[in-house]
């Protein structure tokens, strides 16, 4: 990567005994949406603070364009952290708020009016520059967080589950807006988020981590399409398991013979390179990749499960059901309801679940 | 329900009677044209003149300002830091020091002034002005270290954080962000203080040197010789000047 804005070495925290961030290595490139995925508990929020400088790491060291923050205190870092809680000084006016940061920074008066005034601008706050944070809506509290880290122009804006605490449906349109937001203003963001569709959405790349480790850098459709281990299939989306060996490996393609389920023959998969005859493995498919058929079909090539339907929920743009292909597998299927008066089928019912090899992936059990 | 109401009603009714009939008595007898406190003979202003032209009293209650004026200054600039400190400490010596500094606010007054005289006379400092100042902030100390931290325990962390990462040092964290905030506190417990340091008598009385007379001590000397009405007119005074600086600080706590 030419243009590195981030350059994390094999970082190390302890909280007391556990790990909270384990030899982790990231490069996050300029002007970059990078999100950090994880349940509680992953390290992302150990990480993101080391970023911005308020805990030390135990080994490893943080570059941030090019420069090692090793020693740097918070106050003397180029980087900018928008808080969960937002943290807005309650006695200080939005603009005040906003001009902080500037203030600190002895930028001449002029131009901190100036500054102020674009980026109150930028976040369609300007006719709120009076108020103070307590007379604000959520929302605008959440977009003075973001206008008082973004008016320093700062080398990498961080920001700590930027809309948890908003509802639903401001959620998405902020989603929106703070994606907007990052594409003009061209800066590195660093998010922390435990909401997987969000990181999906926002993200240019994202790194989903578990107890302290990183499972899987990549782009979202990477880390969708191609998981490469069972914590990321499962974390980010929903994961169809079929547990099995692999058999006659050829050309990157093979054969599963699943132990939990009983298919006629055994499943056609993709074999990703590495990956001998006689390993065991679980393959897994996402919900919309698979066709549900009413009663038992001879398939055409594709793989094919039978199986009953245990529970069918109409949810509008789709139909979302639960089918039971063996004494303890359950798939769950998602079927687009892009026909008009398509109800796929009732409960009871025996279906046929089939999908094309190619979307069913190989991960190896280690 | 309505009969539990009337009765509510009068208990607390006669509970505020019990708290305040007897400053009311005082302050309007206060306005008496009689030389006795007991009979009334008719409103006037007179004893309220008496008490301007009262060289003693004016410079006992100078002396009173002045003990005031200081003791807060000081328990203001102790305090906030202990305050401070005391809320960033963590571990088992934290509840030990809280214990330690909240103490004095459930001694015996009688005892404190008894302990403090025996300090000054042990350190050989001669009693005077400045000791009744520095026996003033040593009871107010933890009143104005429990005003602020009750303050400080409701600031949200997060904000100290944040201004020192926009780049504020730890003095322009303080100077920006902490001290607005817990400013309306601190100004409540300096009134507070004061308001108690003008109207003790106990501690006072113990380490007070020759000639540094308070207000309440001169009262009370007053009070040996006979009772006039002229002390009706300075209590009603104190009463109002209290109840003004109290409700001041409860305004300030509010914020």
């Amino acid at each position: 990567m030419a243009d590195l804005s981030i350059d994390i070495r094999a970082l190390v925290k302890r909280h007391g005994a556990t790990l909270a961030v384990d030899h982790v290595s990231l490069q996050i490139s300029r002007g970059e949406f990078f999100s950090l995925l994880g349940p509680s508990g992953a390290g992302k929020t150990s990480l993101l603070r080391m970023l911005a400088g308020f805990e030390t790491p135990d080994a490893g060291d943080i570059l941030i364009d090019g420069r090692s923050m090793a020693g740097v205190p918070p106050n003397r870092r180029p980087v900018n952290l928008v808080f969960q809680s937002y943290a807005l000084f309650p006695h200080m006016t939005v603009a005040e708020n906003v001009a902080f940061g500037l203030e600190m920074q002895r930028v001449p008066h002029g131009e901190i009016v100036e500054r102020v005034g674009a980026t109150l601008e930028l976040v369609r706050l300007s006719d709120k520059r009076d108020r103070l944070p307590g007379q604000l809506s959520g929302g605008e509290q959440q977009r003075v967080a973001l206008a008082r880290a973004l008016v320093n122009r700062p080398a990498v804006v961080l920001l700590d589950e930027p809309l948890a605490a908003l509802d639903q449906q401001l959620r998405q349109q902020m989603q929106t807006e703070l994606k907007t937001i990052q594409a003009q203003v061209g800066l590195t963001f660093v998010c922390v988020t435990h909401h997987q569709e969000e990181a999906l959405a926002l993200s240019d790349r994202l790194a989903v981590m578990q107890q302290g480790r990183v499972m899987q850098v990549g782009r979202p459709e990477d880390l969708y399409e191609r998981p490469e281990n069972l914590f990321v299939a499962r974390f980010v989306g929903v994961s169809n398991e079929i547990s099995g060996t692999l058999a006659d490996v050829q050309a990157g393609e093979g054969t599963l013979m699943p132990s939990d389920v009983s298919p006629s023959r055994g499943i056609r998969v993709a074999v990703p390179a590495g990956l001998q005859s006689g390993i065991p493995v679980v393959m897994t498919v996402r919900p919309e990749r698979i066709r549900i058929t009413p009663g038992h079909v001879a398939d055409g090539g594709a793989n094919c499960l039978q199986g009953v339907v245990e529970t069918m929920r109409y949810i509008g743009s789709e139909w979302q059901g639960v089918v039971r292909i063996g004494p303890s597998v359950r798939w769950t299927i998602h079927a687009s309801n892009a026909a008009s008066g398509s109800r796929p089928v009732a409960v009871g019912a025996p279906v046929s679940l089939q999908w094309n090899s190619a979307d069913g992936v190989v991960i190896p059990l280690t | 329900m309505r009969g539990q109401g009337i009765w509510l009603r009068g208990i607390s009714g006669f509970g505020m009677a019990f708290l305040y009939l007897p400053i009311i008595v005082l302050v309007v007898f206060s306005f008496n044209a009689s030389r006795l406190s007991a009979t009334w003979q008719g409103f006037s202003w007179h004893w309220y003149g008496v008490l301007w032209h009262d060289e003693a009293l004016l410079a006992a209650a100078a002396n009173s300002l002045w003990v005031a004026a200081l003791s807060t200054s000081l328990v203001v600039l102790l305090g906030v830091p202990a305050a401070m400190g005391l809320e960033r400490l963590r571990g088992r010596g934290r509840q030990a020091l809280d214990t330690i500094f909240l103490l004095p606010l459930v001694l015996p007054e009688v005892m404190m002034g008894v302990a403090l005289l025996l300090f000054f006379v042990m350190i050989q400092w001669p009693l005077s002005l400045a000791t009744v100042v520095v026996g003033h902030a040593a009871f107010n100390l933890p009143v104005v270290i429990v005003m602020v931290r009750a303050r400080l325990q409701k600031l949200d962390p997060r904000l100290e954080e944040a201004a020192s990462d926009l780049g504020a040092s730890a003095w322009q964290t303080f100077y920006r962000v902490t001290w607005p905030l817990v400013r309306p506190a601190v100004l409540g417990a300096a009134l507070l203080a004061f308001t108690v340091s003008l109207d003790d008598f106990i501690v006072t009385f113990f380490v007070a040197g020759p000639g540094a007379t308070t207000l309440p001590l001169r009262v009370y000397s007053m009070i040996k010789s006979g009772l006039s009405p002229e002390i009706n007119a300075l209590s009603s005074v104190l009463v109002l000047a209290s109840m003004g600086l109290v409700g001041l600080s409860f305004v300030f706590q509010r914020r």
